[in-house]
């Protein structure tokens, strides 16, 4: 990574800076725009709607997920919805939202979400049916209550599931918001992305992407890793 | 009389397959009953209906008369497998069952159960990184720490080396001296049940019933545990055999 970085530098300077800034130009523009301009309050937006977006789809996908794993009669039901949610692209969902709720930010937090739900609950339906039954019975010899099954046995289980799709989803979630902000929003990331754009202006294009790559790492390495590997340390 | 009075008419598995049928067992309180008999004979069907967990089947079981009743009655039991839950410590897999065993049970510390059965200072580690005696010394533990009223054990020393099933054979014993539960210990090994139980079941060949009920006259036993290559146990094994040589097939004896 860094070889690829030190290569760039040295020889961007043949291009067109227009076409290919060099990494010291795009950190220089990174620092200018986070202590001078907007980059921070764009980025905190863009956050904000990654977060609660993010919170939502966990929530109603686990929920569901989890009920579809469990009872067949659910899982039939939800089924089909479940494929046209994991298929339908992106872009048709954003645009059925803004066109129903207006250009609101009610209407591009519904939009992640949606776009979300399905694949959280696709991947925790797959930890509810792989659920330990011989431990249910445990459960039951020894009277243990609704609560400790619900935290000590069931969470347990599923939470390997829960990583998995926290990784995924935020993963996904990025790149969704961006469009949604691209789209139809007057700040965040993919909105000044969007203003780049326009000016044909790569050298800001990349600072931004550079600026949410940091926030992608920090997340990765300071919250997720850290807290998979205390949670499920008895893996060894 | 009779404590746990079990009488299965018929179970019939979902694949139509019939298991059980007019079987009839009961037994005193505190008695260690092994039940012995041939590979799929319901063994660990039996058992499931005693617990409470198979409630598919035509006929009762009462545990001092009464159909079981969770509180109760207090069940241990010791599955084939150790079945300990691998996200947590040992201190916390018997946390976990000891919330309705009774007071006394609760304030005596949990590293005192554990240096009974030599598990000192491994409180805090996972299942995982226990070896496969010592995983089944905290489910044997666990079993017995809620106190139970009927311990249920399906094969539970089966998969283990011989000197290590030893051991918590005579770990077994002790155990159940302290608070005298019911046992119904299922086994294929008529060794081990000479050496463990106070009276033997044999069951027939699937579908099964009791086809010989064996009293073992044994005193000495109930003040130390009997050593499976004893010569007691050789001696009673051959008696058994001599007297009924088809009764491990479950051949019905009459």
């Amino acid at each position: 990574m860094l070889a690829v970085l030190i290569f760039w530098q040295l020889f961007g300077g043949h291009f067109d800076s227009k076409l290919l800034p060099q990494p010291s130009a795009v950190l220089q523009l990174l620092w200018k725009e986070a202590s001078e301009g907007d980059l921070l309050f764009h980025l905190g937006m863009t956050l904000k709607r990654v977060g609660i977006s993010f919170m939502a789809a966990m929530i109603f996908g686990t929920v569901i997920g989890i009920l579809m794993g469990m009872f067949k009669a659910i899982d039939h039901a939800l089924d089909t919805f479940l494929i046209i949610g994991l298929n339908i692209p992106a872009l048709v969902i954003i645009v059925i939202c803004y066109i129903w709720f207006g250009l609101t930010e009610y209407a591009a937090i519904i939009a992640v979400t949606i776009n979300k739900i399905p694949m959280v609950a696709v991947s925790l339906r797959e930890g509810a049916r792989a659920l330990d039954k011989s431990l249910f019975q445990v459960a039951q010899v020894y009277q243990i209550s609704k609560y400790d099954m619900a935290t000590k046995i069931v969470l347990p289980q599923l939470l390997p599931y829960i990583f998995g799709a926290t990784r995924n989803g935020l993963a996904i979630i990025w790149k969704i918001v961006l469009v949604v902000e691209l789209l139809g929003c007057s700040n965040g990331v993919g909105f000044q992305i969007g203003g780049f754009f326009h000016f044909f202006d790569l050298a800001g294009v990349l600072a931004y992407t550079l600026a949410f790559m940091g926030v992608v790492f920090a997340i990765e390495v300071l919250g997720l890793r850290p807290l998979e590997k205390h949670v499920l340390r008895w893996r060894l | 009389m009779s404590y746990l009075a079990v009488d299965v008419h018929q179970k019939v598995f979902k694949n139509g397959c019939l298991v059980i049928r007019n079987l009839k067992l009961s037994c005193h309180k505190g008695e260690f009953v092994a039940i012995v008999g041939p590979s799929g004979a319901g063994k660990s069907t039996l058992l499931n209906i005693v617990s409470g967990l198979d409630k598919d089947y035509s006929g009762q079981v009462t545990f001092a008369g009464q159909a079981f009743n969770p509180s109760a009655v207090r069940l241990g039991f010791l599955f084939q497998e150790c079945r300990l839950l691998p996200w947590l410590t040992v201190y916390q897999n018997l946390q976990l069952v000891i919330k309705n065993a009774p007071a006394a049970v609760q304030s005596k510390p949990l590293d005192i159960w554990l240096q009974n059965v030599g598990l000192q200072g491994c409180g805090d580690l996972f299942p995982g990184q226990l070896s496969g005696g010592m995983q089944r010394r905290v489910a044997l533990l666990r079993a017995f720490i809620v106190a139970p009223d009927v311990l249920l054990m399906d094969e539970p020393f089966q998969s283990l080396d011989a000197p290590t099933a030893a051991q918590l054979r005579r770990l077994l014993h002790e155990l159940w001296q302290q608070n005298a539960p019911t046992v119904l210990f299922v086994t294929h090994n008529l060794r081990e049940a000479i050496s463990v139980a106070s009276r033997i079941v044999f069951l027939s060949a699937r579908p099964s019933r009791v086809i010989l009920d064996l009293p073992l006259a044994t005193l000495a036993k109930h003040v130390e545990a009997v050593d499976i290559e004893s010569d007691w146990v050789s001696q009673t094994h051959q008696q058994i055999l001599e007297r009924y040589p088809n009764v491990l097939a479950g051949l019905h004896l009459e």
